[in-house]
């Protein structure tokens, strides 16, 4: 069983950050977070709680959405990525696959994984790198010639991921990888995704509302609720905790309840105190 | 050939030759819609300012053509390079209407400038085009017609081959598609806009050369910017291919319109063509189908 262990060291730390979108609305209301080398982070949570906000402050996205961190700093590698710009980070190593997949449709496949190469690599590498992202997903390598904008969304999301990983990236930032997909195919890229973080030590930052998945395959996770990180711990405590049963498993010592019952929400202690 | 073909074919030539140059003025439309998704409207006043810095170099300066016509190019593209960092640059995330107005603005700031360092007047460009006709068979051809489709069409040949084989080429095509996940891929995003400013403007100046080289050049000459952009829509916003093959096609239509029907049918029957497009294609002919429509 492959299976790679998170390093002791900080590869990402994330200090206490607000983002404002906008100049009025307040989205992150002080995250912090610590994302150790070669492991995969989970960033959990529900609609709206900030996690596709966070991944993008990490990689310089939020600047072209009219998104600001206006307070805290984000380190990579102890350096402070505030001026850079997405493609700065991409060099350095950090690159999101955004949520929704982002495909280029009207590019082929494969020009879509190439479009993931500009980070000065010489053609001979290009070559070699294409050659393992068609390795990781073989049903890329037979839709290689076919308009991204044709293929099924499974392969939309590996096209997005395999892209990413073109760019020989330390650190893979992934939003919301099983997306309108078939449960099947969830599991099947949260395979892969743990095969890349074992046999090419890539660090997976991943954002997920698919709570019981990400935390099967996640090492350390993050809950966020509302702009602020309410729980931290590994994925087998986080597992364990009854609250996280109760609201984002939907179990309860009674067993497996519906979603409607914990509608009533009554929390047994308030999360941060 | 009787004359009635004749004087056909000699229309039909001319046409061409002046579609290439609407063809190279959609060029320049394009290659900036393509890469920003911003119509550029201000592409006819650069166009017209390539003409007048051509006419400075060469008249005032008295440069030698060759001298003058890269400088005239070139500046074209500074104006670019100077509009996209200035003016489009900070608008960066803004709607596309936007950017648009903005570009409507800088081509009456341009008109104006124009107007006031070198007046309203029309002039007539050094001549550096022998005037001695060329002939196909009997049919007869200004060689500055020829001149013009002959620079027109390798340029557009060149880009077409660009966009095609060079590896920068898939950069560009995918920033066109979706600029937030080039950006999220490491394409540096501004640099493509830089460049696509840069070219677009800097062939937009050249065909003001060439226009002016045939028709003499004045603070208006920018309209016909206009019929360009009647390629541009009607060959599709974001199709070099469309760009050559409108140019031309509506080059020659209008010949043959102004030829046989009369110069006052040429306008409606250009912009009747456009209206009828947009109702049957809206995305043009060779254009993506997804694309925004105008």
């Amino acid at each position: 069983m492959l299976d790679a262990a998170p390093t002791r060291e900080t590869v990402l730390e994330v200090n206490n950050i607000e983002v404002i979108y906008n100049h009025v609305i307040l989205v992150l209301k002080g995250v912090s977070l610590t994302v150790p080398k070669g492991g995969i982070t989970a960033l959990l949570g529900g609609n709206g709680a900030g996690k596709s906000t966070t991944l993008k402050a990490i990689s310089g996205l939020l600047k072209s959405e009219r998104g600001e961190v206006t307070k805290g700093q984000i380190l990579y590698r102890g350096e402070n990525t505030a001026d850079k710009d997405p493609a700065d980070l991409v060099r350095r190593g950090v690159i999101q696959v955004m949520e929704g997949r982002h495909c280029f449709e009207h590019l082929t496949v494969e020009e879509n994984l190439l479009t993931g190469s500009y980070t000065g690599n010489s053609r001979a590498q290009v070559a070699e790198d294409l050659e393992m992202v068609y390795n990781y997903f073989p049903r890329l390598r037979e839709r290689r010639k076919s308009q991204a904008g044709y293929t099924s969304g499974g392969e939309q999301q590996m096209c997005a991921i395999g892209r990413a990983l073109m760019s020989r990236p330390e650190t893979v930032l992934l939003d919301e990888p099983s997306m309108g997909l078939a449960p099947q195919l969830v599991e099947q890229i949260f395979e892969i995704v743990r095969e890349v973080n074992a046999r090419e030590g890539v660090t997976f930052l991943l954002a997920e509302q698919n709570t019981n998945v990400a935390l099967r395959y996640a090492h350390t996770g993050y809950i966020l609720e509302s702009g602020r990180v309410v729980m931290e711990g590994t994925a087998q405590e986080l597992r364990e905790n009854p609250d996280v049963a109760e609201f984002y498993l939907g179990m309860s010592d009674k067993g497996r309840r519906s979603f409607r019952d914990v509608r009533s929400y009554r929390r047994r202690k308030r999360w941060l105190a | 050939m009787n004359d009635d073909l004749l004087f056909f074919t000699e229309v039909t030539l001319a046409g061409l030759g002046s579609g290439a140059l609407l063809a190279l003025t959609a060029l320049a439309f394009v290659l900036i819609y393509k890469a920003t998704r911003v119509i550029n409207l201000a592409v006819s006043e650069i166009l017209m300012l390539g003409g007048y810095l051509f006419f400075t170099f060469a008249a005032s300066l008295s440069l030698p053509w060759w001298g003058a016509l890269p400088l005239a190019i070139l500046g074209g593209g500074a104006v670019g390079a100077i509009v996209e960092r200035g003016l489009i640059r900070p608008m960066l995330g803004e709607s596309a209407i936007s950017v648009f107005m903005v570009t409507v603005g800088l081509g009456s700031v341009l008109v104006g400038l124009v107007e006031a360092f070198w007046g309203t007047d029309p002039k007539s460009l050094p001549n550096f085009i022998a005037n001695t006709p060329v002939f196909f068979g009997e049919a007869y051809v200004s060689r500055k017609i020829l001149v013009a489709f002959i620079a027109a069409t390798v340029v557009i040949g060149i880009f077409l081959i660009l966009f095609r084989f060079w590896r920068g080429g898939v950069a560009l095509r995918a920033t066109a598609s979706d600029q937030a996940a080039a950006y999220s891929c490491g394409i540096n995003v501004p640099g493509v806009f830089s460049i696509a400013w840069i070219i677009g403007c800097a062939t937009a100046a050249g065909a003001g050369v060439l226009l002016g080289a045939i028709g003499g050049i004045s603070p208006v000459m920018g309209v016909f910017g206009l019929s360009a952009l009647v390629v541009v829509i009607v060959g599709g916003l974001d199709s070099l291919l469309g760009a050559l093959v409108g140019g031309l096609a509506l080059g020659v239509i209008q010949a043959w319109v102004s030829s046989f029907l009369g110069g006052e049918y040429v306008s409606p029957i250009t912009f009747g063509i456009l209206i009828l497009t947009l109702v049957i294609r809206p995305y043009g002919l060779f254009g993506t189908h997804e694309i925004e429509r105008l």
